[in-house]
């Protein structure tokens, strides 16, 4: 069950994560992370595929995985076939409904062992913002038996099966049963439900990494907090969207029209690369950035025309680059509304396409059947994230 | 005629009202419509209650707007392509002409139009065929993409290669791409009725989030067909309107269980009938965006009957799509399938479905590995079939029980939710309560049918009203009503656990109770409910 691995294409980008990681705290951050003896991580929604960014020793030493092993992967990767569906739901609708959950969950070492355990994880969100910045888990081994083939339990029809831990021997009413089970026992186990201590561990772990960032954050200027303190301002995406958006590898961008000038509000990390800007240098911007002094006017004319009509239209339109070459290039730019939930467009979705790729290669999509799957994944995702009930 | 109070003064208005009396005018001429019986205003202009006479015609209701305004209609009778009228008189036109005849249980229902060719009875298709369909008159050198996904591993062998492509949150999956990218093709060209994503939509508070959405134009408020319902195994109807009249740019692709470890695609493949050709196609009716049919062998003309390899088949592509948002759905006969033509629908819905957040129980496991679990605490009693050795074993077990209800004449649904790692199946009886009259007016009024979609927690609801008013317990209420009685349950269970081999693995239940955390709040204190055969399964319910 281990991760397969590039260590060579690993590498840099647990640079590049743990780069965004440290921006948003102070210096010694890290240092600081690493002493806390808990098993825990943190994970990154803004960054495409939701990675991890900081993974704790004690983490490290449960799983048996090394740190570059670890950054940069989707907590998903700790699962495997015997994970309980359900469980898998749960996280995977708390990070979407940005909310804190407990759950029991069986994950797997790097040996392929499977091992149960108390995942608990919260939002940790921007005090001035109001959007999410990380999600911390906390991982809780969980050393309650909990014999889930029936005639362990034949005492109790109602009401939970639990057996209290205490330091490391437990009680059984008829018979005792092994601490230890073999792995084969553990992976048809159902559930296995964590004791009130081991709960009370979850919750004091989390309080202590979020104290830590919030400490660390608040050096930087740029405080975190475990509650939601303003509401995410219209410019923000909320994480599942970003979460969403991030799963899709074209080059796009979504402006907003209902803030003045029509800025964008998202570029994925494809667009980055074609034109060769950093975010923060996109974000808020109008997309006349692009433009230039040989970019067509009366094309220009036309977006705009279409834009103002709420319809779809595709423009080839000369668009200058700010990479190392400043070369121009034919953007085959196709743009639409996008509505959300309520029915009302939210959004405008430019996906570019550098017009030197149009050649078809047999097995893959048309480049136009491509550049409006990127629209219908995003009017998907733009209309799921309104209807989330937080 | 009676004017409606609420007429709207504006121009635009009185322009489109005259419009549509010259409609209605040639409408009366050409004898399909003998009468308006009300004039309403409503938002995006007039529309008419009428009686419709049958006949043939597509009409084409539009409300909200189509997007485009394009559609490709077919020719016959002549409907004006920006038609723009309900007809159907409302609930009291209905409600007159409904519940009868003891000999042969019918309902009239409204159906949903899924097919730009659709029409509501039988029409001479030989005619004139310029319509690029699937029939012999059309099919010579069409040519549509082929997408042939790789062979499913073993569940065991499978997962592992899942885990490793998922050890990050996994990129659009090729098959989504093509699917997205052809419906937003044909979004763009104005072949659906509407523009989904222009229907409002909401989570209703509550315990499961119930999703809700207002949408006026689903369903066609005419006159409705007659539909037997008391028959689940109908024999194929070519007089009817099945998937060989859609016309080809309904089609998206063809789709097939491949047999290399490495889905493959063909962008232009010729669509020949002796490849016996499984297709993707619009539902031009969406329910949400990306809403699609799957059409196992359409050219084999299968009625609307589960078998063995089309569930297969469906549990590949949601296999494939490898999105647990994306589901496949089936109705069988008298749970709400639309047409007798063998067909699963699908589309995207990036939030679980109530079905799926509902607690479960394990009753049994198969000897191929598959667990069968029952649905705690949820308005319409189901069963959860996962597991495995294989995905194989999984949809064969599900497929004999399927084969065992259609024998048994029990209409059922089936959800393929998890990426085919999970398959809910949903026995039901709404429809046999309707047409007996025995379900209360109030829910009838809502137009609402359980189908596999509101079932899982998915209701669109076509009066303001009922929008605006939707709550959880409305929703129960309208589930509960589809759903198999404690008793009945249990006789249909023992009748599935017979056909799938398990009648003898009754001293091995077990109850055992899986809850979520989070969000949805459970009662302790289930019963099993009823005895147990031989009176020694234990039972453990544990709450998180």
């Amino acid at each position: 069950m281990s991760i397969t691995q590039s260590s060579a294409s690993l590498f840099s980008t647990t640079e590049e994560k743990e780069g965004t990681f440290n921006a948003r705290y102070s210096l010694w951050i890290k240092e600081a992370l690493d002493e806390l003896p808990h098993s825990f991580t943190i994970t990154d929604p803004f960054i495409s595929g939701h990675p991890i960014v900081f993974a704790s020793p004690g983490f490290l030493k449960m799983t048996g995985y090394s740190r570059e092993e670890v950054i940069g992967r989707n907590g998903r990767a700790f699962q495997g076939p015997k994970t309980n569906r359900r469980s898998i739901m749960e996280i995977r609708e708390a990070i979407r409904e940005e909310r804190p959950v407990q759950v029991s969950i069986l994950n797997y070492r790097k040996s392929g062992s499977p091992f149960w355990m108390l995942f608990h994880m919260i939002p940790v969100f921007g005090n001035d913002d109001g959007r999410v910045i990380h999600f911390v888990a906390v991982q809780v081994p969980i050393s309650g038996q909990k014999m889930r083939n029936g005639s362990g339990c034949s005492e109790m029809v109602f009401g939970s099966c639990r057996r209290e831990v205490c330091l490391g021997s437990f009680v059984h009413q008829e018979r005792a049963l092994p601490v230890e089970c073999d792995e084969q026992e553990l992976e048809n186990w159902e559930h296995c439900e964590a004791s009130e201590s081991e709960k009370l561990k979850s919750a004091e772990a989390v309080g202590s990494v979020l104290s830590v960032l919030t400490r660390y954050s608040e050096f930087a200027g740029r405080l975190v907090c475990g509650k939601r303190n303003c509401l995410r301002g219209a410019d923000c995406l909320s994480s599942s969207l970003v979460i969403s958006l991030g799963r899709i590898k074209q080059s796009f961008v979504l402006t907003n029209p209902c803030l003045p000038d029509m800025p964008i509000v998202y570029a994925s990390d494809a667009f980055l690369t074609l034109t060769g800007y950093k975010r923060h240098e996109v974000l808020g911007q109008n997309c006349r950035f692009l433009s230039g002094v040989d970019t067509d006017s009366s094309v220009l004319y036309e977006m705009k025309e279409c834009i103002l009509k709420g319809q779809p239209c595709t423009v080839q339109i000369l668009n200058y680059s700010n990479r190392k070459d400043k070369s121009t290039f034919w953007n085959l730019l196709h743009i639409s509304p996008v509505r959300n939930a309520s029915g009302k467009t939210a959004y405008f979705v430019g996906v570019q396409m550098e017009a030197s790729c149009k050649d078809i290669e047999s097995k893959e999509l048309r480049p136009e059947t491509r550049q409006l799957s990127v629209v219908g994944a995003v009017r998907v995702a733009v209309r799921s994230s309104f209807m989330a009930t937080c | 005629m009676h004017k409606n109070q609420s007429l709207n003064r504006n121009t635009q208005h009185i322009e489109r009202s005259l419009h549509l009396c010259c409609v209605w005018f040639y409408l009366l001429r050409r004898k399909l419509v003998n009468g308006i019986t009300a004039i309403h205003g409503i938002p995006t202009g007039v529309s008419f209650h009428v009686h419709l006479v049958r006949k043939e015609g597509c009409l084409i209701e539009t409300n909200p707007l189509p997007h485009g305004g394009r559609g490709a209609l077919p020719s016959e009778g002549g409907s004006p392509s920006d038609l723009l009228f309900l007809a159907g008189g409302g609930f009291s036109f209905v409600s007159s002409s409904f519940f009868f005849f003891v000999r042969m249980l019918k309902i009239k229902r409204v159906p949903t139009v899924v097919s730009n060719y659709q029409k509501d009875e039988a029409s001479d298709e030989s005619v004139g065929c310029g319509r690029n369909c699937l029939g012999a008159c059309c099919l010579n050198g069409a040519r549509l993409p082929l997408y042939s996904c790789k062979k499913l591993e073993n569940s065991g062998t499978g997962e592992k290669l899942v885990i490793s492509h998922e050890a990050r949150e996994p990129p659009v999956a090729f098959l989504e791409s093509l699917v997205l990218g052809e419906w937003e093709d044909r979004f763009q060209r104005g072949l659906f009725r509407y523009d989904v994503t222009a229907c409002e939509t909401k989570v209703i508070p509550g315990k499961y989030g119930f999703v809700a959405q207002l949408n006026e134009g689903r369903h066609l408020k005419k006159r409705p067909t007659e539909f037997r319902v008391d028959k689940v195994l109908q024999s194929f109807d070519g007089n009817k309107f099945n998937f060989t009249k859609v016309g080809q740019e309904e089609l998206l692709f063809q789709f097939e269980a491949g047999e290399d470890c490495e889905a493959q695609f063909f962008p232009c493949m010729p669509l020949d009938a002796e490849n016996s050709p499984s297709v993707v196609a619009i539902n031009v009716s969406p329910i949400e965006y990306g809403h699609v049919l799957l059409i196992p062998r359409v050219l084999d003309c299968l009625p609307q009957r589960i078998d063995h390899n089309s569930l297969l088949l469906a549990l590949h592509m949601a296999a494939e799509a490898a999105n647990p948002y994306f589901r496949l759905g089936y109705n069988s006969l008298g749970a709400f399938a639309t047409i007798n033509h063998l067909h699963f629908q699908a589309y995207y819905l990036a939030m679980p479905f109530p079905l799926e957040k509902a607690p479960s129980k394990k009753m049994i496991t198969t000897v191929s590995g598959v667990k069968i679990s029952e649905l705690v605490n949820y308005p319409v009693r189901s069963l959860l079939f996962e597991g495995g050795t294989s995905m194989q074993d999984l949809s064969d077990t599900v497929s004999d029980a399927c084969v065992c209800l259609q024998e048994n004449n029990i209409p059922f649904n089936i959800l393929i939710s998890d990426s085919g790692r999970q398959i809910f199946l949903m026995p039901q009886c709404y429809a046999e309560k309707q047409a007996l009259g025995e379900v209360s007016p109030e829910l009838l009024e809502t137009q609402v049918n359980p189908a596999v979609w509101e079932i899982s927690g998915h209701m669109v609801l076509k009066r303001k009203e009922d929008y605006e008013g939707a709550s959880e317990e409305n929703a129960w209420r309208l589930l509960a009503e589809a759903s198999l009685s404690e008793e009945r349950f249990k006789e249909v269970n023992a009748l599935i656990f017979e056909a799938i081999g398990c009648s003898n693995q009754e001293e091995e239940l077990e109850g055992v109770l899986v809850q979520p955390s989070g969000s949805v709040n459970q009662t302790g204190n289930r019963t099993l409910g009823g005895p147990i055969t031989n009176g020694t399964a234990s039972e453990c319910l544990v709450l998180q």
